[in-house]
């Protein structure tokens, strides 16, 4: 048994190394936020994420796709049928072809995907240099997650004297290598919400970062509620069997 | 010594019947398990939830008589407009001589008579009939024909020749304003 | 003679004309319900049968995500988060098949452990546990191109890196790599390919399980004293005593993958693989899963390329001579008072080489992971060898019934020391 335990250990230890790898630039740890959906019963707090998207559509929108979102999935953020419908059709979206066979664009559907900025990465590229990255995925597809996230857009300040900042290039404390490519995108007061709540980039930040939470994640919620079931279900089977199995050996020495 | 293997037997027998409740309720409960484990997997085959969208054409260029088709769920749509003469004859025409009875006030809104939305699919065997363009095949009755066996439609979308069985179906759909139909 | 039937013993008429003409009812029933089974095993003996339950949910849920997954290089990386997003209970599945293949390798690895402390490698079952390292490397194989298929970055530069090994083999090896890749580089031809072999290998599993079971059935298991069954006292028909122990072990065992999927879906998994694949960007560090770290450490662990690859396929090859390497004629290590603690090193070892494959082999991480590749050959080519030759093992009980009436008790009586050792 003691050997089982520890190779079971020795495995989970694998597990958690595994997790670890890409220090590779310099970068301190973006320090650990409270997100209201982390935990065990964790929910998103959707307030906090119609606000955040919001800020989405104001300011990140200009430069970085979502392509894996279709305004219907909002609902997930609890806007209604009539907000989508709103939301979508403020925006022009490709909208298939013509009669000629010519790309037409049109006011967008609820099926409509989110409307990207640039047609593909290489016209993001022709205009901005870099091609931002797609967001849909992004808070699971960085180290730190959330935390991560919230630090880069809270990081950004002037380099200390002896940085050499390349050109195009910005200094931001919790990026790897602290020269990124984005530009300073919240300053504060970038969006006015409608509940009158603060638009400080912190508080901006936090609201963007717990959308993009959802955004990588919609069906947290729904998965939890089951898990919570199925462990309880797994948890009352192993006790039955254990006693069908008492009752099975009773009459066997072993 | 019987007394005690009577007593023995009993006590073995109530044993026996606890195993069994014991294995009867684990047995269940696996059972239970399994086919809630299995619900899900086969849910997901499905249709996703992209395929669920609807459709919504705007009609405001619309011209009196003419038609449209509009793609819903992969599968095409009917949308008419008809004039005055079109409505009366589908309105009139008499119930106990069509194929599959039906009023037309039953497939098109009552106060938007002039409006009928179909389902593009032949009920015979699938084939999607012609006749939503002014100058196409319309068939004797005005509404659809279908090239594949000679079905014909009237102006309501009702069967009046064979030989398809039925008139062409009724997809779900609602106006959300005079010339914004919502499909599905 | 050709039209006879099989003499059946079943009552039910239904079940009776079946068996009479293909006695698979037969064959339950004698290999699953009265085969006899040590009666001695201990919690160890429960993870053949988690493997085999992992195997049917893995093919499963595999051919559900099929039906949504493209693999072409444009679409692979979307078919995923449209499985996740818009597919009906999409996560769920995503997330049993994702997490399966690490519970997989977690089960084997322990049942491979069971193997090597009990001696279950030994005469007579030197064919099954060979057939058991078969089953590895097509698991290996498998979990490698499945990894490919989401087509992010972790996919596409884990497969560029460890298809480029096989340059590493003279003259032949620059031909190999095109051939696999089906082009010059990792791409389309090479994705399409890996999904049609990754969709096929589970079968192949199956039909190899099948083999392993069968030949297991011909020799009988082994068990925690390592002694041959004596007489019928020795065992316990299968059914009910196994079937009802090992569902505790699987109640338990699906209870850890579930709080995975359910809680920790991206516990065991790499951020990288969240961005989609970028031919022209290498991410910082390119780590393989949890279960290939040990083999990614001993890959790198020599300067040569030729070499590193050579030592770490070498490194399960060596298991399958492992029969002919262990010259003890004891198998239990209950028994092997110096192989208990050995064994605990080769654990400790491979524990090493995983965490050092998880960092950059840089610092530190170098000499460590040179130390442990070289204790792990030495412990199967120069100490199994010698120390069969050279222990002096503790004295094995008569039987199995024996021992597991004595259990509890005092020490062995005087006689059954007297008793001259068990040959393997």
């Amino acid at each position: 048994m003691r050997a089982v335990a520890s190779y079971v250990a020795a495995a989970l230890l694998l597990g958690s190394m595994a997790a670890v790898p890409g220090q590779a630039q310099e970068a301190p740890t973006p320090p650990h936020q409270e997100w209201s959906w982390q935990g065990l019963f964790g929910t998103y707090n959707l307030a906090d994420a119609q606000r955040g998207f919001q800020v989405y559509k104001d300011v990140c929108s200009t430069c970085h796709s979502m392509n894996d979102l279709h305004y219907r999935d909002l609902a997930g953020i609890g806007l209604s049928e009539d907000q989508i419908k709103a939301i979508a059709a403020s925006v022009t979206v490709p909208q298939g072809l013509d009669d000629q066979g010519n790309p037409k664009d049109g006011p967008g559907q609820p099926a409509s995907m989110f409307r990207a900025p640039f047609a593909n990465p290489e016209a993001a590229k022709a205009a901005l240099k870099v091609a931002p990255p797609d967001l849909s995925n992004i808070i699971n597809a960085r180290e730190g997650g959330p935390d991560y996230v919230y630090a880069i857009l809270n990081g950004f300040s002037n380099p200390p004297p002896d940085f050499k900042l390349a050109e195009g290039s910005n200094y931001n404390e919790y990026f790897p290598g602290h020269q990124i490519a984005m530009p300073q995108p919240l300053h504060g007061g970038d969006v006015t919400f409608a509940d009158g709540a603060p638009n400080s980039i912190s508080a901006e930040a936090h609201d963007v970062v717990t959308f993009l939470a959802w955004a990588a994640d919609p069906n947290m919620v729904q998965r939890k509620q089951i898990g919570w079931r199925v462990v309880l279900f797994l948890v009352v089977m192993a006790g039955l069997t254990y006693a069908v199995k008492r009752k099975v050996w009773s009459d066997v020495e072993h | 010594m019987s007394d005690a293997a009577a007593v023995h037997g009993h006590g073995l027998a109530d044993e026996a019947t606890k195993r069994d409740f014991l294995k009867l309720v684990t047995g269940g409960a696996a059972a239970i398990g399994t086919v809630a484990f299995a619900w899900p997997l086969i849910d997901s085959m499905h249709p996703a939830r992209d395929a669920l969208s609807s459709v919504e054409p705007d009609f405001s260029p619309f011209v009196c008589g003419a038609g449209v088709t509009v793609m819903w769920q992969g599968k095409p749509v009917f949308v008419r407009h008809h004039t005055k003469q079109e409505i009366k004859a589908a309105q009139g025409a008499p119930l106990a001589r069509l194929i599959d009875p039906q009023a037309d006030s039953a497939r098109a809104e009552p106060d938007r008579a002039q409006w009928i939305v179909l389902a593009g699919i032949g009920t015979h065997l699938g084939c999607v009939p012609p006749g939503c363009k002014a100058a196409g095949l319309r068939g004797d009755r005005g509404g659809w024909c279908c090239p594949c066996h000679g079905s014909q439609y009237d102006t309501s979308g009702r069967v009046r020749h064979g030989p398809a069985p039925a008139n062409l179906a009724v997809p779900p759909y609602a106006f959300d304003t005079d010339t914004k139909i919502k499909i599905g | 003679m050709a039209g006879q039937l099989h003499d059946s013993d079943f009552k039910n008429p239904v079940v009776q004309w079946i068996d009479t003409r293909l006695p698979i009812f037969t064959m339950m029933q004698k290999e699953y319900m009265v085969f006899p089974t040590p009666k001695n095993f201990n919690y160890f003996w429960n993870f053949g049968a988690m493997a085999v339950v992992t195997l049917v949910i893995m093919i499963v849920t595999g051919i559900l995500l099929a039906m949504n997954y493209q693999p072409n290089t444009e679409l692979a990386f979307d078919s995923v988060q449209h499985i996740m997003r818009d597919v009906n209970y999409g996560w769920m599945l995503r997330y049993i098949h994702q997490n399966g293949a690490s519970m997989f390798f977690i089960v084997t690895y322990i049942h491979i452990f069971r193997g090597l402390y009990y001696g279950s490698y030994k005469k007579p079952r030197e064919l099954l546990w060979m057939i058991g390292v078969l089953i590895l490397l097509l698991m290996m194989a498998t979990a490698f191109m499945g990894y490919v298929l989401p087509w992010g970055q972790m996919s596409y530069w884990g497969a560029t890196v460890i298809t480029n090994l096989f340059s590493a083999f003279p003259v032949v090896g620059h031909g190999i790599v095109t051939w696999l890749w089906g082009g010059f580089s990792v791409a389309n031809p090479t994705l399409n390919r890996f999904f049609a072999l990754h969709y096929l290998l589970p079968f192949v599993l199956v039909a190899v399980v099948g083999l392993h079971v069968a030949a297991l059935h011909v020799t009988g298991s082994n068990n925690p004293l390592g002694i041959d069954v004596k007489s019928p006292q020795d065992t316990v028909p299968f059914h009910p005593y196994y079937t009802a122990k090992d569902s505790i072990g699987l109640c338990v065992f699906l209870l850890v993958w579930a709080i995975f999927v359910f809680f920790y879906p991206h516990a065991l998994s790499d951020p990288n693989n969240s961005i989609p694949a970028n031919p022209l960007q290498t991410p910082d560090d390119i780590v393989p899963e949890w279960y290939f770290l040990p083999f990614y450490a001993i890959l790198r662990s020599i300067p040569n390329k030729l070499a590193g690859v050579c030592l770490m396929f070498g490194s399960i090859l060596v298991l399958f001579v492992l029969p002919w390497l262990d010259t003890s004629p004891v198998r239990s290590a209950r028994f092997r008072p110096i192989y208990r603690k050995v064994i605990f090193v080769l654990v400790l070892a491979v524990v090493g080489l995983g965490i050092c494959g998880a960092h950059k082999p840089e610092g530190i991480w170098v000499p460590l992971s040179r130390i442990c590749a070289v204790y792990y050959y030495l412990h199967f080519l120069v100490i199994l060898p010698l120390l069969g030759k050279l222990e002096r093992p503790l004295p094995l009980p008569e039987s199995i019934s024996k021992a597991v009436l004595r259990r509890g008790g005092g020490p062995l009586p005087q006689a059954a020391t007297a008793k001259p050792m068990e040959k393997a």
